[in-house]
């Protein structure tokens, strides 16, 4: 079993002619993703990859009864084709995409209140794998083996690192989920946590988290509140400086929370083992 | 991109916000000038960051020689790092009382929140902190604005209820922020009521979105060549590079920013000290890998570079051949550890090996071997070659 994502899901690549689009739909294709078709407004009608080419989502809906999209169109068009995806009926949208202006993504959440069967991953994230199975995005497969071990993870290069130790050490994966780094995202630690609490075939849970935000608090404050997951989490950036701070109003919101050692502090009080690199991981897990 | 002073009061007048008379100066005979056309000026530091009262960088100024000489006195100073390059002379208002208005983006909430309150002033913090409520709160629709009768609301839930009128229509102007200029935080504080009874932006922050400065080219123009910061952040920013200059002297390159942090961390557990965070993103070109290694490669502090990219989108080959072409091109002798995997890594690597360059095991493993390079101290020509002491190949 898996979260979100698997063999049978039905996706669609938005962008899938451009150059980052194609190469990465090959490799999905290449995991055994059920990729059905891509979107390129003005190509509708061709082939790429061996899937039909469609003008809008809609159109590729409507065609292939896609279930799922992967977003890798350029960051002025992205917010936009997040939007299209969830017009169109897609009930995982998974935006590869960085770079959208916050205030597009702001407007994008609101959007997405009215399709609330919509699920975004992202953006600027590596998308999600469920080893052996599919994936939508970026993550190498090569760094994954299906197994029970759950992951989240802000971070896109630092889930690589972790899923490939956790491969080396024969700990595989039920699923990976790259939920981004960029201030207004989609789904949050909490979502899929909630997620992996009810997936059977996952039984234990890696969060890899960093500063800034709550969302890492908030994930602990629910571990906290009881789980079957034997949890570890780690927080990158405790070294990192803090910004140069120009007015209040980030103050007044945020106080004290969205450092490092508030986010340690909270998983530690929830009873989940904290790593201080990210090499413990798999001692800390086993 | 975090804009002056002054530049985010010409924003806010382009709203339609009254702020008060001012001038630019850029020397202490400017300010003398601007002293004859306004009269008694406050001399403000134009830095992008708090606390420059504080700091010495604002002086009163009751007669054209206190402007020329506080100009003098401020403009070069150092605030929290920023070079001061001008200040600005403002006209002293006649201030009833100061109130706060601001907004941000609310990361948690996912939205904007737009924040009103009778206590404004420099303790806003400690007001945050101690009485919330005394701070109105309001969250608008990302796609229409907000109404005015949820800004009357806000009005009375901060206690203003009698400024409603005048607030409710500067509030509006000052959201128009967002729509037209992708901000990210804007701050009037204080937003002062004259005894004449008009309402003033006292102070300005404002603070717009770099992820958007394709909509904006306007704003690159004309404000983003002002300030002179950081001399390796300016170069970084002219290039292209997501880069901050840090105290240590083990330049790091990473892709993505949570690798990159991570680097950050482990180069300290090992020892050392980062120099830099320079995040180089998904699909790194050979380009940006040579961008990033040359603005590195200026500061005189750095003793090596640690590179350590793990790759999704991001391809190895492409990597590979950028470092090798950066550090030919650079002609660089300094000590370099590269850690990299991904997408494409075998190939990577083997272009590495080719050229002369042992690529790393983990990124805990190249992180001590930077420190240890570094801390010896003496790099030769030799270590800024092949074979770097210690220096394991293939992967672990």
């Amino acid at each position: 079993m898996s979260i979100l994502l698997d063999s049978t899901t039905r996706v669609i690549v938005q962008g899938i002619t451009g150059r980052e689009g194609s190469f990465h739909t090959e490799q999905m294709q290449s995991l055994g993703t059920r990729v059905v078709g891509g979107t390129s407004p003005g190509k509708g009608g061709t082939t790429q990859l061996g899937v039909p080419v469609f003008n809008t989502v809609a159109d590729a809906v409507e065609a292939t009864g896609a279930n799922a999209s992967g977003i890798f169109v350029p960051a002025p068009f992205a917010a936009d084709a997040i939007m299209e995806a969830a017009a169109a009926g897609i009930k995982l949208i998974v935006c590869i995409t960085e770079g959208i202006p916050i205030q597009d993504m702001i407007r994008v959440k609101d959007f997405l209140r009215g399709y609330p069967e919509a699920r975004l991953v992202g953006a600027n994230c590596p998308g999600l794998i469920t080893p052996g199975q599919a994936k939508i995005g970026i993550i190498p497969q090569r760094i994954t083996r299906p197994g029970a071990v759950g992951m989240v993870s802000r971070s896109g290069t630092l889930t690589y690192e972790v899923g490939s130790a956790l491969s080396a050490a024969g700990m595989g994966q039920s699923t990976i989920v790259g939920i981004g780094g960029d201030p207004v995202l989609g789904m949050t630690f909490s979502d899929v946590v909630q997620l992996f609490e009810k997936d059977r075939a996952t039984t234990h849970l890696v969060l890899i988290g960093e500063i800034g935000g709550s969302d890492e608090e908030r994930a602990a404050e629910l571990l906290g509140r009881g789980t079957r997951l034997k949890a570890v989490a780690f927080i990158s950036g405790r070294t990192a400086p803090e910004g140069k701070r120009m007015g209040h109003a980030g103050a007044i919101i945020s106080g004290n929370r969205g450092t490092a050692k508030s986010k340690e502090e909270a998983f530690r009080q929830a009873g989940v083992a904290i790593a201080e690199t990210t090499d413990d991981i798999v001692g800390l897990l086993q | 991109m975090k804009l002056l002073e002054y530049q985010a009061k010409e924003i806010l007048a382009s709203l339609g916000i009254p702020i008060p008379p001012g001038m630019v100066a850029r020397n202490a005979a400017e300010a003398a000038a601007a002293f004859s056309k306004l009269g008694p000026v406050a001399v403000k530091a134009q830095v992008p960051v708090g606390g420059r009262g504080k700091a010495g960088g604002i002086k009163l100024a009751k007669t054209a020689d206190e402007a020329r000489s506080a100009a003098a006195q401020i403009i070069g100073m150092d605030i929290k790092g920023f070079k001061v390059p001008l200040v600005y002379c403002e006209s002293a208002l006649d201030i009833e009382r100061e109130i706060y208005l601001g907004f941000t983006v609310d990361r948690d909430a996912r939205a904007n929140i737009l924040m009103l309150s009778a206590k404004g002033g420099m303790d806003i913090e400690q007001v945050a902190d101690e009485t919330p409520d005394a701070i109105a709160r309001l969250y608008p629709n990302p796609w229409r604005g907000p109404l005015d009768f949820e800004l009357t609301q806000l009005a009375f839930d901060a206690g203003l209820g009698e400024l409603a009128r005048p607030l409710t229509a500067l509030v509006k102007k000052l959201y128009r922020a967002i729509p037209d200029y992708d901000a990210l935080t804007a701050e009037i504080n204080p937003l002062v009521v004259a005894r004449n009874g008009d309402v003033i932006a006292g102070d300005a922050k404002l603070e717009v979105d770099d992820n958007a400065a394709w909509r904006h080219k306007d704003l690159e123009q004309r404000y983003g060549s002002v300030l002179e910061g950081d001399p390796y952040e300016v170069e970084a920013k002219k290039r292209g590079l997501t880069y901050v200059s840090l105290d240590g002297d083990v330049g790091i390159i990473g892709n993505g920013a949570g690798l990159c942090m991570s680097t950050l961390d482990l180069v300290q557990r090992a020892g050392g000290g980062a120099a830099n965070f320079c995040d180089i993103g998904g699909g790194a070109k050979a380009e940006v890998v040579e961008n990033a290694l040359a603005v590195i490669l200026m500061n005189p502090k750095v003793k090596g570079v640690l590179i350590n990219v793990f790759g999704g989108i991001t391809r190895g080959d492409e990597v590979a051949k950028g470092i090798v072409t950066a550090r030919d091109n650079l002609k660089m002798k300094l000590p370099l550890v590269v850690r990299m995997s991904g997408t494409r890594e075998e190939e990577g690597r083997e272009i590495l090996r080719q050229n002369g360059i042992e690529p790393g095991a983990s990124a805990w493993e190249a992180a001590k071997k930077i420190v240890k390079l570094t801390r010896a101290g003496v790099p030769t020509p030799a270590a800024a070659r092949p074979d770097l002491p210690g220096e394991r190949g293939g992967e672990a």
